[in-house]
């Protein structure tokens, strides 16, 4: 794993290097059978604009809260930056390597665990999922860094079961460990704290700080706005598709973001 | 190249391992196969003169159509769990994905014909040369090469059992009528026939260059 650390930005040398760079990004999703749908003169609903003209940066050794009411494109921006849709305009890049033409490299810099995770093989063991994603990211000595990971998590115990027979809470560890399996730069978390309980917020916040100890970046997706006051050096707030405040955390007070929150979701 | 073919292993062991625990694809396309050739042999009556004529369009009815529900099967469950997106958040070659689950495919279908074939020589009174087995393998080639790049397609909709048939249908048409022509010629041979089996190759090798370029943008966004 130090030697895939060995490629991160190093913060120390360079304070402002940027992780992640989001310029300009738009998405619209297009209607299907657009065409077919006219011709035929069917009713349909007009494309959705899910990001618009989207823009901020992510400094290397970061935690990055990312915030906004349902619909605001919290995740289709995560998403972006995972590689997993193509922005309609502008661009996004991971470590200087563009999400969409060298998505490769970018893949290899990213770690994504989402809320609530059910993407895994039900049938297959935690330990088994952990594997098989080892092998998928090529990572050197992979049964040690899965039974690294597995203890880190707190599931030594579970670790031979199949996931389908796991708590929502552990399958959520399990998601964690797989975020972290080849130690990727930057991990993207979106509502990392959704259905946890208190042991599983402790964990999720050591382990946030394991990552920046290291030198890694986060960027995490929220409703709490406590919590991202906490937790996160720098805040963007998406409001309909549109960065609506971008502000560091340092000298900001709960009160005066839960006001420009209240606005955005009114 | 070898971490290309890791991938491959590792995608094909994984899926070969949740099929051993489920059972589902195998058992649905087993039990499928097994009522078509009873059915059949139950409606025709078949007598020698005229079982070159009927047992091989009833025999690829039932491999096409099982087919068609294992090759639905395998990739809809990466769908419903957004399992697919973690698969595609690695950074793996999309062939090798692609190059897996053929072979997985292949290997399902495999299974389910090699243990259907016998019961198809027993009820139909045939017999089984071993050029049988080859006709299979390239047919089954065929099907599961278009099969698993349109159920890429398929599964991401919702209507993907009755889309997933009516995409690969026409597409394999060609490949239906060779590999039928062929498992007649190869029980009542007759002269000036086209060499089926150099066409099934030829369709092959296709439909898996066409499949192997343009997986990448049918399982992207």
């Amino acid at each position: 794993m130090r030697d895939a650390q060995a490629n991160w930005i190093n913060p120390a040398s360079d304070i402002e290097a940027i992780a992640v760079a989001v310029d300009r990004v738009s998405k619209t999703y297009p209607v299907p059978f657009l065409r077919l749908k006219k011709f035929f003169r069917r009713k349909f609903k007009p494309p959705v604009e899910a990001l618009r003209v989207v823009s901020f940066n992510i400094r290397a050794g970061e935690i990055f809260g990312l915030i906004g009411p349902n619909g605001a494109g919290k995740t289709t921006l995560t998403k972006i930056i995972a590689t997993l849709i193509q922005p309609t305009q502008g661009s996004a890049t991971v470590n200087g390597h563009d999400t969409v033409r060298d998505d490769e490299r970018v893949r290899r810099n990213v770690g994504l665990a989402g809320a609530e995770e059910r993407s895994f093989y039900w049938r297959l063991t935690a330990e088994e999922n952990l594997l098989f994603f080892a092998r998928m990211y090529t990572v050197p000595h992979a049964h040690e860094r899965v039974h690294e990971l597995v203890r880190r998590v707190g599931l030594e115990r579970r670790v031979h079961e199949r996931v389908g027979a796991l708590s929502r809470g552990q399958v959520q560890r399990v998601a964690w460990a797989r975020a972290m399996l080849h130690a990727p730069h930057l991990l993207l978390l979106d509502e990392p704290d959704t259905g946890l309980d208190r042991e599983g917020s402790e964990l999720i916040d050591a382990l946030l700080a394991e990552h920046i100890a290291v030198g890694g970046s986060i960027l995490f997706t929220t409703h709490l706005l406590e919590r991202v006051l906490q937790q996160s050096d720098r805040i963007v707030m998406l409001g309909s598709g549109r960065v609506v405040y971008n502000e560091e955390t340092a000298g900001l007070d709960y009160d005066t973001l839960q006001r420009t929150y209240r606005e955005v979701t009114s | 190249m070898r971490i290309f073919l890791l991938h491959v292993m590792a995608i094909l062991w994984k899926d070969i391992r949740y099929e051993l625990r489920s059972r589902q694809t195998w058992l649905g396309m087993g039990m499928f196969v097994l009522l078509v050739l009873v059915i059949f042999n139950f409606t025709f009556d078949l007598r020698v003169d005229n079982v070159s004529a009927v047992a091989p369009g009833v025999l690829w009815i039932a491999f096409i159509f099982a087919s068609l529900l294992g090759l639905g099967r395998t990739l809809a469950a990466e769908r419903e769990q957004h399992s697919m997106d973690r698969l595609l958040l690695c950074p793996v070659d999309r062939k090798a994905i692609y190059l897996a689950k053929l072979l997985g495919n292949l290997l399902f279908i495999g299974v389910v014909e090699i243990v259907a074939l016998p019961i198809y020589a027993l009820l139909f009174n045939v017999p089984l040369p071993a050029a049988l087995l080859l006709i299979v393998l390239l047919g089954t080639l065929g099907i599961a090469t278009i099969g698993t790049l349109f159920s890429v397609m398929a599964a991401a909709t919702h209507a993907r059992e009755l889309l997933l048939p009516i995409l690969v249908f026409p597409l394999i048409v060609p490949v239906v009528i060779s590999v039928v022509r062929a498992t007649q010629q190869l029980m009542a041979p007759t002269v000036n026939e086209p060499p089926w089996i150099g066409l099934l190759i030829a369709f092959d090798v296709i439909f898996l260059s066409i499949s192997m370029l343009t997986f990448q943008y049918v399982v992207e966004e």
